[in-house]
């Protein structure tokens, strides 16, 4: 076969559509993760294209609320983007191993795909490459639907969150600090994630409570990385 | 549909920082030997971050808070996301109305 290096016009729409299966329920459940932000953004004073450009741009959900929770006027980009290095910094580890994984994306098409690594894009495509093969046809099939969801639901959110009220009296500002309380149990491992949850955790609220800005955020973090390494070490020496 | 400046600025800071953590893992595994110790300080990364953007929700701002995160938690291990979300701010939307 001559031509085997090129996948054919039918494989690829295929991959897609199988792509665009597997991404519904998600698509479903970000929809309304989307409205709230756009809501929460509206109550902070950010107008419908600002809210949109910032889901488009940054198409990360946790740094976006993250970065509404501590908006000042005027926006401090030192803060928010600091903000978003800290709250992001996993990506590292979530591009490392699933590019691990992307022996079929070829040159720019690797780059590419990396900007739209969301946790749940990321979570889908390690999964699918666990059992076939990773194309980009079915990435972009499990992308291109979420992306237009997050984006598409932030501006319904901005335009309907006028309507919506104050956030705080039916409790929609607590739905990101939920959304993150579901994330740490994810990330529960047994007795030593406690030991960093619990290191963290002191540290930032004492971080938080003397001074002003996210600083808390930084050493909650370090805080907890310190409990890790040193947990690293102890089990080197003990075996 | 206004674009304020500084808000444009804060979008874009806010977007570099996130293109630099997602193109890094690609350009370090070219470079760097991931061994076991790098690997656990990696993994601690996020739960340690997470934690730490939500304690002072959790443990500082009231009652309601903290309960509600507790709520969220128990629903956590049994119920998908979205549930668990709709349990945490349901919880905290009748502990506000109760006063709390």
């Amino acid at each position: 076969m001559l031509h085997h290096s090129r996948p054919s016009g039918e494989f690829l729409i295929g991959e897609f559509f199988a792509g665009m299966r597997a991404i519904v329920p998600l698509v479903v459940a970000v929809l309304p993760i989307g409205l709230v932000f756009g809501a929460v953004a509206a109550t902070k004073g950010l107008s419908p294209l600002e809210t949109t450009l910032m889901s488009a741009l940054v198409f990360a959900g946790g740094s976006q609320f993250v970065a509404m929770d501590i908006w000042t006027h005027p926006a401090s980009w030192v803060g928010v983007g600091f903000a978003a290095l800290l709250v992001n910094i996993r990506h590292v580890l979530m591009s490392a191993s699933i590019g691990t994984k992307m022996q079929y994306f070829i040159g720019i098409k690797r780059y590419l795909a990396m900007l739209f690594l969301a946790d749940e894009l990321w979570a889908m495509a390690e999964f699918r490459a666990g059992s076939m093969r990773l194309t980009p046809a079915w990435y972009a099939g499990i992308v291109t639907p979420f992306y237009l969801t997050w984006v598409g639901s932030s501006l319904a959110g901005a335009l309907l969150g006028a309507f919506l009220g104050d956030p705080v009296v039916i409790g929609l500002d607590f739905a990101f600090p939920a959304v993150f309380v579901v994330l740490v149990m994810g990330f529960w491992r047994g007795p030593e994630t406690g030991a960093v949850l619990a290191a963290s955790g002191l540290a930032s609220v004492a971080v938080h409570h003397f001074l002003a800005g996210v600083w808390y955020i930084a050493a909650g973090a370090l805080a907890g990385l310190a409990v890790a390494l040193w947990q690293g070490r102890a089990r080197e020496q003990a075996a | 549909m206004t674009l304020d400046l500084s808000i444009f600025f804060a979008i874009l800071a806010m977007a570099a920082a996130t293109i630099f953590t997602r193109i890094s893992g690609l350009v370090l595994i070219r470079h760097v030997e991931i061994d076991g110790r790098r690997r656990t300080a990696i993994e601690a990364i996020p739960p340690a971050v997470l934690m730490a953007v939500i304690s002072p929700t959790a443990f500082a701002a009231g009652w309601a808070e903290t309960l509600a995160c507790a709520a969220t938690a128990i629903a956590a291990r049994r119920l998908p996301m979205l549930a668990s979300v709709v349990v945490g701010v349901a919880t905290v939307a009748l502990l506000r109305a109760a006063g709390l």
